[in-house]
């Protein structure tokens, strides 16, 4: 279906595809739920305190937590052999640009109220806002190159090589996470681990592969 | 009235058993509704801070139901919700608060004693956060000018230094170490003996929640927020400036005035406009919170870009 995991099924796994297939209407409603909540509840004045700095707050988090499950998926796939959670990867991913944009949009618009002046000093005074910028613009290209024909365009091999840039967000990211909180830095930490892992998994795969080919 | 109109309780809220186990402050509150009304004038200038004649739009109470939910206590958790979660079994009662260092009378007060011999008062401030939210609260105390003066201090002392309750067992953010506790705070003595100064034992005409403070805290509308500490079990005359919590935890963002000022940024953001919880958009922030006119005085001389 999607030729831009275009990793070889490791085994045919008749049924997997099928279930997949079936269940991802699903993870994208589930996915898109929290931004509907937070649209409802910010319409019918449900959202008790400073509302804008709570939904700021919670798409900042949302597409964290996104881009935790996109870098996921390969490992996984290759943990379980379920070659169909590839298919999975794209939306997750864009779902990592939807809620980045949300945030960034809601911080210009809503936090800052399109003060140009306010907008531009923040990106170039504050550390945590030029590497939150830096994070958004990353996500630019690869969202770009997400569908199929595009992709295809590119080739396989240049758009993996591009694609490999969300790990740099992870990074800059969390960082940015890491820069915004006062003291309370749990959370931020959480996330550092478990892209570190997440990404440790991946090299000693690599390696093991790079291996068992030389020999 | 104004003031009446926070103070009457609507008819679902009477005598609910909390406030029952409360009657002996609600008796001593009941007295001091006569004296606020004689004393009209004075609690009207009080007022006249907070809401000016033709009452500017946005001066309105806040809801209640926001202040009592929005809350920032790390004692009860980081998040801003989790005070209101995780406050609820605190127990404020009995409560003691230790007078100590350069005063002549020292001692461990129970604290109705050490509130009683005060008139309670309600004063309506304008709170505003660091983190550049604000609100306008009803709140119920005793001036803290009171209290210093029952404490009697010595010419030497020049600070107070001001505690939160240290109880890892009730309070469960304090089994972790985001920042050291207790929570410390200070006051210059003439900033503490300022009238606007107020120990707060109510809000919105009711005992003050346990996520807001209870069963004591402080309230200085001039500062930020984070200034008005909460659970107050120890005031403690000094002739040196105290640390603060937030000084220790980061002293390049958090000084120890901590003046409401919106020339003065946050390193990570502005200062110059605040939002009002429930709202969508932000109004500018007025010199000293809007009490330029009563404080400025105070700082006269200094550097407050230095001294933030």
């Amino acid at each position: 279906m999607t030729s831009v995991a275009a990793t070889p099924a490791p085994r045919a796994r008749p049924r997997g595809p099928r279930i997949g297939r079936a269940l991802k209407p699903v993870v994208f409603v589930i996915l898109l739920a929290p931004a509907a909540w937070l649209t409802f509840a910010l319409l019918t004045d449900r959202l008790q305190g400073d509302v804008v700095k709570i939904i700021e707050i919670d798409t900042g988090t949302l597409a964290l937590r996104s881009l935790a499950y996109t870098l996921a998926i390969t490992p996984l796939r290759q943990l379980t052999g379920w070659s169909w959670l590839a298919t999975y990867r794209r939306m997750l991913g864009l779902f990592v640009f939807f809620y980045a944009t949300l945030h960034m949009l809601i911080y210009f618009g809503l936090d800052l109220e399109l003060q140009f002046g306010e907008i531009w000093a923040s990106i170039a005074k504050r550390p945590y806002i030029t590497i939150g910028m830096v994070s958004w613009l990353i996500l630019v290209p690869l969202a770009i190159t997400s569908p199929n024909a595009i992709a295809k365009k590119l080739g396989g091999a240049r758009w993996k090589q591009l694609h490999r840039l969300t790990y740099l967000v992870a990074i800059t990211a969390t960082t940015h996470y890491l820069w915004a909180v006062k003291k309370d830095t749990f959370w931020p930490l959480v996330y550092f681990g478990l892209f570190a892992a997440l990404l440790l998994v991946r090299l000693v795969r690599l390696r093991r592969t790079a291996s068992t080919t030389r020999s | 009235m104004l003031i009446r109109k926070h103070i009457e309780p609507p008819s679902s809220e009477i005598t609910p058993e909390r406030e029952y186990l409360n009657r002996r402050q609600f008796l001593g509150m009941v007295g001091s509704m006569g004296a606020i009304t004689a004393a009209g004038a004075l609690t009207q200038a009080v007022l006249g801070a907070v809401q000016p004649a033709g009452a500017q739009q946005g001066e309105e109470l806040t809801d209640e139901e926001k202040v009592t939910s929005y809350n920032n206590y790390y004692e009860f958790g980081t998040d801003k919700e989790d005070p209101k979660a995780n406050s609820q079994r605190f127990r404020t009662r009995p409560w003691t608060v230790k007078v100590e260092g350069l005063c002549r009378n020292k001692g461990d007060m129970p604290l109705d004693g050490l509130l009683s011999p005060s008139k309670v008062e309600d004063r309506i401030y304008r709170f505003r956060c660091v983190e550049a939210w604000s609100a306008v609260i009803p709140w119920r105390g005793i001036p803290l000018a009171d209290v210093i003066r029952r404490a009697d201090p010595l010419p030497g002392a020049k600070f107070v230094e001001i505690y939160t309750l240290l109880d890892p067992s009730q309070m469960p953010g304090q089994r972790s170490g985001s920042i050291s506790w207790p929570y410390v705070e200070g006051l210059r003595l003439d900033e503490a003996m300022h009238p606007l100064a107020l120990l707060a034992t109510g809000m919105y005409g009711k005992t003050l929640p346990n996520q807001n403070g209870a069963p004591l805290r402080l309230v200085v509308p001039w500062k930020y927020g984070f200034k008005n500490i909460k659970a107050i079990v120890r005031l403690k005359f000094t002739d040196s400036q105290p640390t603060s919590t937030w000084m220790r935890a980061a002293s390049n963002e958090y000084g120890f005035y901590a003046n409401v000022n919106p020339t003065v940024d946050h390193p990570r953001w502005s200062q110059a406009r605040d939002r009002k919880l429930g709202d969508l958009l932000r109004k500018p922030t007025p010199m000293f919170n809007g009490y330029e006119a009563q404080v400025a005085s105070l700082y006269s001389g200094m550097d407050l870009r230095r001294n933030f």
